[in-house]
């Protein structure tokens, strides 16, 4: 507890501090803070994940209708523990990452939100009222508004502020709908929230909405793919990591308040999982922008993770624990999985975008070998988000797997386990063909451009997290029966009767089993390498360029581009990419030139949000006559308000 | 007509139709200096307040608002050399004709309120809504960013007197406040003027319609 508010402290004064102080320390103060910060909430809840001692605390508090309520269980330690991970390593790597920035002021302030940015997560985390909730939720989403507005000299990033405020609100007003239904005589006190019958449908129908917006569920995703490229590297690693998760943390808290679910509340999910997951990814491999793609990656895995939950909520209704514990666990445990890889790959291209100066793919090339560093962790990281053994990945995604086996080989849920199964097999295909693409063209072959040809490995500051993260995402893989344990009384807290001893043994002795075979794994691979340096120890070894068999004069425009590598899968689900070709062909005999370009834009912002947006602002447009611009006119609407509010109350 | 105190607030109402009737700057400056003082006097004589530090407050405040505040708006205007003509977007006899529609809605709005005075006081509540009304529309109905500061003092002093009319005695406190706040707020304006000034050469606050989008 005194380490949960020495953490709001710490990161309150480093706020105020980066805000206030001189131009030329912030560049420290702001993620000292951060990290002192980050550290001592991080001792809050390993208090809680070693002693289990949870606490509860009131503090008077004189707002209508809110309370200052924070308290610590097992769902909130897990949110704080992620929320600190990736909060610190962020602010190490963005030590580096804006150090040479020209403009101190801008860091100055980026460093002012960052701080407030990983307080407000907190407290969502730890926000026992609802009121109190609805403000952290708030500052979080401004917070990180000002994060995303950065480079607000440029059109596209300014564009994208905009894009991501208007969701995040729109979300919220469903929030405070559903805060309201569950709200009983005037309090929002969290111990309090309830609702029954029809009114808990509406109320989950207003959390999928609210808090799907956040979290990036298709269709509510259209803000992910422009605000996450748009921020700094190290935010969109906090963004896309951490703070869409507080959206599935805000899903899971309304599903203990409503207490017994429906089994369409699981469908639902289901249902929103496969699709949030196969569109992320089949978007995610039409993108030409690394951070792009990245982006699109989150929807997919934010799918996975809502997957997990709805396959353990239609356990929960089937009355099959053994399904509804490896679906919750594996869910939950993808949150955490993808928190660590998926900064760990935002970091990754934060370190390639320093370097080259650019995002597009098809300027870069050969990069693993002039930054070995960033090469190997982004592997790392491909290789655990494609699910492959012995990363983090394939830990979370084989838990819901089995959990959809489960369901299918008990006949208690047959078709629900089906979808899970074939979503996931389709998303993890697909998913690796769209590394492949990644790692091959950024990081393989000879490069593209001028910078990428002269890149050099970023500074240390920004090499020790991608790092750090690289060994966690190993870490949690092998240690998978014990992060169950982690992840377990999140799950007995969701669903008390389905979780039982029985079935948490059971996903146990699994994954023992799995964290044996990727030791043996490892440790073949650790040999093969070990035989090789051997092997080679005595002879002369020579390096040469990337082609040098048979082909007379390699140039690199004969390599892969982003859009030719990902062409037949791109061509295969035309349908829904609709990917829009600007073909020049090559022309008579000894053709000269030709060009093409590829486009794909989000499918929903295309058919959906543009059109009403569209017809918003025209209805708005008729209201432009009110702005004058003149302040004598902006009174008289003040007091002719207020006239009419004093004859009303006369009458 | 019983007392100097019903003179005053006669004078008051007066004071306030000059307010509106006014075409030169530096006489709405000095009536609204003026008003000040005159609140400030009727604070004094608002029976049952006792001479002590309080007094002193007073005395205090109303030289603030009577003689600092003004003094500031006048340096203001020497220093942009602002054109002394006020420029209404209403003209000065409507604006008295309108002025006389606020003095009757402020008689009438107070009366169902049921004020809990006698006497003479009795007025003074209608007299403060319509010393409001009177900043209000010089804010909204004259062209110059310094009217628009002589509105809010005006705005100001009703608030004051509405703290005399009810002779509250933690009014002093909310006065000290209030009058805080008016200072700062002079002072912003007075920065404000000047920046307007600068950009713009003019301080006419229509002019500054060519920022809206």
């Amino acid at each position: 507890m005194t380490a949960m508010f020495l953490s709001f402290f710490v990161l309150g004064a480093g706020a105020l501090g980066t805000a206030l102080a001189g131009r030329t320390r912030v560049g420290r103060i702001g993620p000292f803070a951060a990290v002192i910060g980050a550290a001592s909430s991080a001792v809050a809840c390993l208090q809680f994940l070693l002693k289990g001692a949870g606490w509860d605390l009131i503090l008077p508090w004189h707002v209508p209708m809110g309370s200052f309520h924070i308290g610590m269980d097992a769902l909130s330690a897990l949110f704080v523990l992620l929320i600190s991970l990736v909060g610190a390593l962020g602010a190490i790597y963005g030590r580096g990452y804006l150090g040479h920035d020209p403009e101190k002021g801008r860091v100055a302030m980026s460093w002012c939100w960052y701080n407030l940015l990983v307080a407000s997560m907190l407290l969502v985390a730890v926000a026992r009222d609802g009121f109190l909730f609805l403000v952290a939720w708030e500052v979080m989403s401004l917070s990180s508004f000002f994060l995303v507005m950065f480079d607000h000299q440029k059109d596209e990033v300014v564009r994208a502020g905009w894009i991501y405020l208007v969701a995040t609100h729109i979300g919220t007003a469903f929030l405070l709908v559903m805060f309201l239904l569950l709200g009983h005589d005037g309090g929002l006190d969290f111990a309090r929230l309830s609702a029954s019958g029809p009114v808990a449908s509406v109320v989950f129908c207003a959390a999928l909405i609210g808090f799907g917006t956040k979290a990036g569920f298709v269709p509510l995703h259209v803000w992910l793919p422009e605000a996450h490229p748009a921020a700094p590297s190290h935010v969109s690693a906090l963004m896309s990591g951490v703070m869409i998760k507080t959206g599935i943390y805000g899903i899971l808290r309304v599903l203990i308040f409503l207490g017994e679910p429906v089994s369409w509340w699981g469908w639902a999910l289901v249902v929103i999982g496969v699709v949030s997951g196969v569109t992320g990814v089949l978007f995610a491999l039409a993108q030409h922008d690394l951070k792009r793609l990245l982006a699109y990656h989150s929807v997919e895995n934010i799918g996975i993770i809502a997957l997990g939950l709805g396959i353990g909520l239609l356990g929960v209704t089937a009355g099959n624990p053994l399904m509804a514990t490896l679906g919750f666990c594996g869910g939950l445990m993808h949150v955490i999985n993808h928190g660590l890889f998926k900064s760990l790959l935002f970091l990754g291209a934060g370190s390639v975008l320093h370097a080259t100066g650019s995002r597009e793919m098809d300027h870069m090339g050969g990069l693993i070998k002039r930054m070995p560093v960033t090469g190997a962790t982004f592997l790392v990281g491909a290789a655990a988000i494609c699910a492959l053994p012995p990363l983090n990945g394939f830990v979370s995604e084989f838990l819901i797997y089995s959990a959809g086996f489960t369901g299918m080989s008990s006949g208690t849920a047959v078709w629900s386990g089906l979808a899970a199964i074939a979503g996931l097999a389709l998303i993890g295909g697909l998913a690796l063909a769209c590394f492949t693409k990644a790692l091959g063209i950024v990081f393989l072959g000879e490069p593209r451009s001028e910078p990428a040809a002269e890149a050099q490995e970023s500074p240390l500051s920004m090499q020790w997290p991608m790092m750090a993260l690289a060994i966690l995402c190993m870490a949690a893989g092998l240690a998978a029966p014990w992060m169950v344990r982690l992840v377990m009384p999140v799950a007995a807290q969701l669903a008390p009767a389905a979780v039982n001893l029985g079935a948490v043994a059971a996903s146990q002795e699994m994954l023992f089993r799995i964290s044996l075979a990727s030791l043996i794994l490892i440790s073949l691979a650790g040999a093969v390498f070990w035989l090789r340096a051997r092997l080679l120890r005595h002879r002369s070894v020579r390096e040469s360029v990337t082609w040098d068999c048979g082909y007379a004069a390699p140039s690199v425009r004969m390599q892969y581009t982003s859009s030719s590598y990902a062409q037949p899968i791109v061509e295969m689900f035309g349908l829904v990419l609709r990917t829009r070709r600007e073909l020049e062909p090559p022309e008579g005999l000894f053709p000269t030139k030709a060009t093409l370009h590829t486009h794909t834009e989000d499918l929903f912002v295309r058919g959906a949000y543009g059109p009403a947006v569209r017809l918003i602002s025209r209805m708005a447009d008729r209201f432009r006559w009110l702005q004058q611009g003149r302040i004598n006119l902006y009174i008289l609407y003040i007091v002719i308000t207020i006239l009419l509010l004093f004859l009303v109350c006369l009458r | 007509m019983q007392s100097p105190y019903d003179l005053m607030v006669i004078l008051l109402v007066l004071l306030n139709f000059r307010l509106l009737g006014a075409s030169q700057l530096g006489a709405c400056v000095n009536t609204v200096a003026v008003q000040a003082l005159l609140i400030g006097l009727l604070a004094l004589l608002t029976p049952g307040v006792s001479w002590n530090w309080m007094t002193l407050m007073v005395v205090f405040v109303t030289l603030i608002k009577a003689v600092v505040l003004p003094a500031l708006v006048r340096r203001a205007m020497r220093e942009t050399g602002v054109v002394q003509e006020i420029e209404p977007f209403v003209g000065y006899t409507f604006s008295i004709l309108i002025g006389t529609g606020m003095l009757v809605l402020s008689f009438l709005a107070v009366r169902p309120l049921q004020v809990p005075l006698d006497g003479a006081a009795q007025v003074l509540v209608p007299v403060t809504l319509f010393t409001m009304l009177t900043g209000l529309f010089l804010i909204v109905a004259r062209r110059k960013a310094i009217t628009q500061v002589l509105g809010f003092l005006t705005m100001e002093n009703s608030i004051y007197l509405f703290g005399v009319a009810f002779a509250i005695q933690e009014s002093w406190l909310v006065q000290t406040g209030v009058l805080l706040d008016v200072f700062a707020a002079v002072f912003v304006m007075g920065i404000m003027i000047h920046h307007i000034n600068r950009e713009f050469d003019n301080i006419d606050t229509d002019r500054l319609s060519n920022l809206r989008d």
